[in-house]
């Protein structure tokens, strides 16, 4: 089945439900969003529920998990396909199938402009990258007013087979974090598709009260190094983001960085905030796994962010519970001192009411790297409800052109046939005022029907694109859904080591406790 | 629910010799009595002995706190330096716990309990006549014995000499064991007051830990609801969280029941103790202003030494009770703080193994 290159069917003779017309059928325009979706609850329909007539049969996928059956699993291979395209405007709504799917074996699709690496492949494996250091430094701004900031060294060093015993050299550079934002806003632009890896937070967030929120706290630094760090991390074990010229820069090249990003000129491909929005609320057919997805990752931030929250005030009772406890030790020791016989069973209770107060300390740091791990996947969520945001702008996009397609095609059939279908204002002063000549209409009609053109044109080609990007960008997720699975799942395991660690100590402490008590 | 008297037996403590006990006493079953003018609590009082002097084994009476105050005023007056058990407070100025909410009457019951248990125990104040009145008169039989005895007038004469002569310093011939005995009151009384606000700052720290944890594990469980592949996991955590909000409770119930009021009865003992303590001082004035005067008159000179003598042996009886009582209370002391402290660590233990279990259960839940 040929679908790539433009398929010149004249207008009127394309057929809803053929194979070969390379895009799903919409229900006449008007109609978007009373209820046509292109999509079954379940996703793109089994080639046995399609049961088109003419419609000649797409290669199963034989996949577990087919999209029919399952919901967010999407089959990758059938690349459910939300679009549109413009139909005949006589369509009969009862014949155009809008769950036609036009499914394309994913061999015909155009490639995206390189192959993504394989796991050997990534830079990850082939360099080795820390953030070993970090440095509070004070400079000049952009308004040249004195600031402090802190600077992070970033080492790196390539992976040599470790046979020859030969250590290669360490290359190494300092930026700071606005420089790691910068980078991350590059790939944003650049990788739409993708769930770019989020950055450690700005600002402390979440402490409860024994960490500071100070952004220049020891504590703090130290932990947005291990962030850092791990971003970098993440990126290069990106098949994809790992091949990307500026990254690697950012961590080889000390000047002229910013200057090579800015000269990218990624700023201007920057989507708007605005009209994101604006596509948020006025898209009419979204993929509705991505409407799916979205929710998911609306959930995901509000769960975590509560539980980030409440963590941190179970934290703080915690500390609570510890401390207090040290105040027997005082009071033993100085109660001892007249006691004969309790003396020393009470001052060595007292010592190890001590060592109970002051266990906490580590308990907490401990935990604290658990809480790091679930606000990644906060940060993360984020990073989703992008990619689910480019591809409703992109689908709102493709809406307004094939709106504007049909206007076009309405206008001129009105203008060939003389007829009115709706109401326009042209119609009616020409009503009023007369009509046109006969060679002022044809006139109209020739550029009418060049802007048809060139707008099927178009529409084709943001087609492909949006297929293309729904394609990549469920392979992207897919693959950051197992990471996430098999992260969080590690994480919750530690933490359920250090909860057993806890206790462990506690009842270590409380086992000679119990000991002292008993020599009273 | 009332505690049999043959439960008692585990509480006793080891220089009694449980083997020779033949008084039991149980506090129970709180019942409210309303009247045009007032409402007050009566317990129930059940005494089961095989001495000689009761006339009966069994006995069942009902009384109400101001019936053990009266007891206790009474064993002060009989034995002055003797250390009487202290008596829960009238009611409780922090504000916590209303005067007759469930919590409070549970309380007090204990302490009742506790009381007249402790002057069971005693060599000398179990054989107290008014004690015996206490356990086996009905009530209007005691309203009666009540009125007998010194009025109120005279009782607080007493106490105000008692208050006097302390302030007048009979310090004097205070003999060392005595100045000792002071001194250590006063570190005690610091310390164990002391005590008593870090224990009970412990268990409203583990109680809001507590409320803490109770909001903690659900949210993993709403997680777990937008989740597939972790969603075990995740429920996983939650039910060890709510396993680990559970033992907490155990915990703070221990915490409750094993220490706070060993610790807040020695708040109170420590108070009784220097009451002790002065009116032995005041004993010993009586007989110190006697001698100065037997010094400075000369006359009379042997009515007065009949009264000295008398006043020398009230003087060394009193000492010798206060020793030995002395004594004894400062074992009983040990005792007590030894068995809490150690209950206390038992507590944290068990609180820590069940954690644990549960967590070491988890990870496996989770592979």
């Amino acid at each position: 089945m040929e679908t790539r290159g433009v398929d010149q069917k004249p207008l009127r003779d394309a057929v809803p439900g053929r194979m070969d017309a390379p895009e799903v059928t919409l229900a006449n325009s008007r109609e978007a969003g009373a209820g046509s979706q292109h999509l079954t609850p379940d996703g793109p329909p089994c080639p046995e529920q399609a049961g088109l007539p003419g419609a000649p049969r797409p290669v199963p996928c034989g996949r577990a998990r087919c999209a029919c059956r399952s919901g967010l699993s999407a089959c990758a291979q059938r690349g459910a396909e939300p679009l549109i395209a413009m139909e005949s405007a006589e369509a009969e709504p009862s014949e155009s199938r809008p769950e036609e799917d036009g499914a394309v074996p994913a061999s015909d699709l155009p490639l995206p402009e390189q192959p993504a690496a394989t796991m050997e492949d990534c830079l990850a494996k082939k360099m080795e990258i820390t953030v070993s250091e970090a440095e509070k430094r004070t400079g000049r701004n952009a308004m040249n007013m004195q600031e402090t900031y802190t600077a992070y060294l970033i080492e790196t060093r390539a992976v040599e087979s470790q046979n020859e015993g030969q250590c290669s050299p360490v290359d190494s550079l300092w930026r700071r974090y606005s420089e790691f934002e910068l980078l991350r806003n590059y790939l944003l632009v650049t990788y739409p598709h993708i769930v770019v890896p989020p950055l450690p937070e700005k600002r402390a967030d979440f402490v409860w009260h024994k960490l500071s929120a100070d952004n220049m706290d020891p504590d703090f630094v130290e932990r947005r190094r291990i962030g850092l760090e791990n971003f970098l991390l993440r990126v290069a074990s990106h098949p994809v983001l790992c091949q990307d010229k500026i990254f690697y820069s950012f961590l080889t090249q000390e000047g002229g960085w910013k200057e090579m990003v800015n000269e990218t000129g990624f700023q201007l491909k920057a989507d708007s905030r605005l009209k994101a929005l604006n596509a948020t609320f006025r898209v009419k057919n979204p993929d509705k796994r991505f409407t799916e997805l979205k929710h998911y990752s609306d959930e995901l931030q509000s769960v975590i962010s509560h539980l980030l929250r409440v963590r941190a005030r179970v934290a703080d009772r915690l500390y609570g519970v510890y401390k207090v406890h040290g105040n027997y030790g005082r009071v033993f020791s100085e109660w001892s001192a007249i006691e004969k016989e309790m003396g020393d069973g009470l001052q060595s209770a007292g010592h190890h009411m001590d060592v109970y107060a002051a266990s906490i300390d580590d308990i907490l740091e401990e935990e604290e790297h658990y809480a790091d791990q679930l606000k990644e996947y906060l940060f993360y969520a984020e990073a989703l409800r992008a990619v689910c945001r480019k591809h409703e702008l992109m689908q709102y996009d493709l809406e307004m052109a094939a709106q504007d397609l049909t206007s076009k095609k309405q206008q001129c059939e009105e203008l060939a046939t003389g007829t009115v279908r709706t109401f326009s204002l042209k119609g009616m002063t020409s009503k009023l005022f007369g009509q046109e000549t006969p060679e002022q209409r044809e006139a109209k009609i020739k550029v009418l029907e060049e802007q048809i053109q060139e707008g099927e044109e178009q529409l084709k080609s943001k087609n492909l694109e949006g297929r293309d990007f729904v394609k990549s960008a469920w392979a992207d997720i897919e693959r950051f859904k197992e990471q996430k699975n098999h992260d969080l799942k590690e994480a919750l395991i530690s933490y359920a080591v250090m909860q057993i660690s806890m206790c462990k100590k506690g009842i270590q402490v409380w086992t000679n406790a119990k000991e002292c008590f008993g020599k009273m | 629910m009332p505690i049999s008297p043959s439960s008692m037996i585990n509480q006793y403590k080891f220089e009694d010799e449980p083997e020779l006990k033949d008084l039991f006493i149980t506090v129970d079953d709180p019942e409210s009595h309303i009247t045009a003018i007032e409402t007050f609590i009566t317990y129930r009082v059940v005494t089961k002995t095989s001495r000689g002097e009761f006339d009966s084994c069994e006995y069942e009476v009902r009384r109400r706190y101001q019936d053990f105050l009266w007891l206790k005023s009474k064993l002060e007056e009989a034995h002055p330096t003797l250390i009487i058990p202290p008596l829960p407070e009238k009611f409780v100025m922090k504000g916590m716990v209303e005067r007759f909410s469930d919590e409070f009457i549970e309380t007090r019951r204990k302490a009742l309990h506790k009381f007249l248990n402790r002057i069971a125990d005693h060599p000398t104040l179990t054989f107290n006549e008014d004690f015996k009145i206490f356990l086996t008169a009905q009530a209007w039989e005691l309203s009666s014995h009540k009125k007998q005895g010194p009025g109120l007038l005279s009782r607080m004469g007493q106490t105000v000499r008692a208050v006097a002569s302390s302030v007048r310093g009979g310090v004097k011939n205070r003999p060392e064991m005595f100045t000792e005995m002071n001194d250590y009151m006063e570190t005690f009384s610091h310390k164990i007051n002391v005590l008593d606000k870090i224990a009970h700052r412990i268990y409203k720290e583990e109680r809001e830990y507590f409320n803490e944890m109770k909001e903690y594990g659900p949210i993993y469980t709403l997680w777990s609801a937008s989740e597939e592949d972790i969603a075990d996991s995740l429920k996983g955590v939650a039910s060890c969280i709510d396993k680990c909000c559970k033992a907490t409770e155990k915990r703070m119930a221990g915490l409750s029941e094993n220490l706070l009021p060993v610790i807040h009865e020695y708040v109170l003992y420590s108070e009784i103790l220097m009451g002790v303590l002065k009116r032995r001082d005041q004993i010993q004035s009586e007989l110190d202003s006697k001698v100065d005067a037997l010094a400075n008159k000369k006359a009379d000179k042997d009515l007065f030494s009949e009264e000295i003598g008398k006043l020398e042996d009230k003087v060394e009886c009193a000492n010798n009770a206060l020793k030995a009582d002395w004594d004894r209370w400062k074992q009983n002391m040990q005792y007590d703080m030894r068995s809490a402290f150690t209950k206390v660590s038992d507590n944290n233990l068990r609180y820590y193994e069940e954690i644990a279990l549960c967590r070491l259960l988890e990870p496996n839940h989770l592979r």
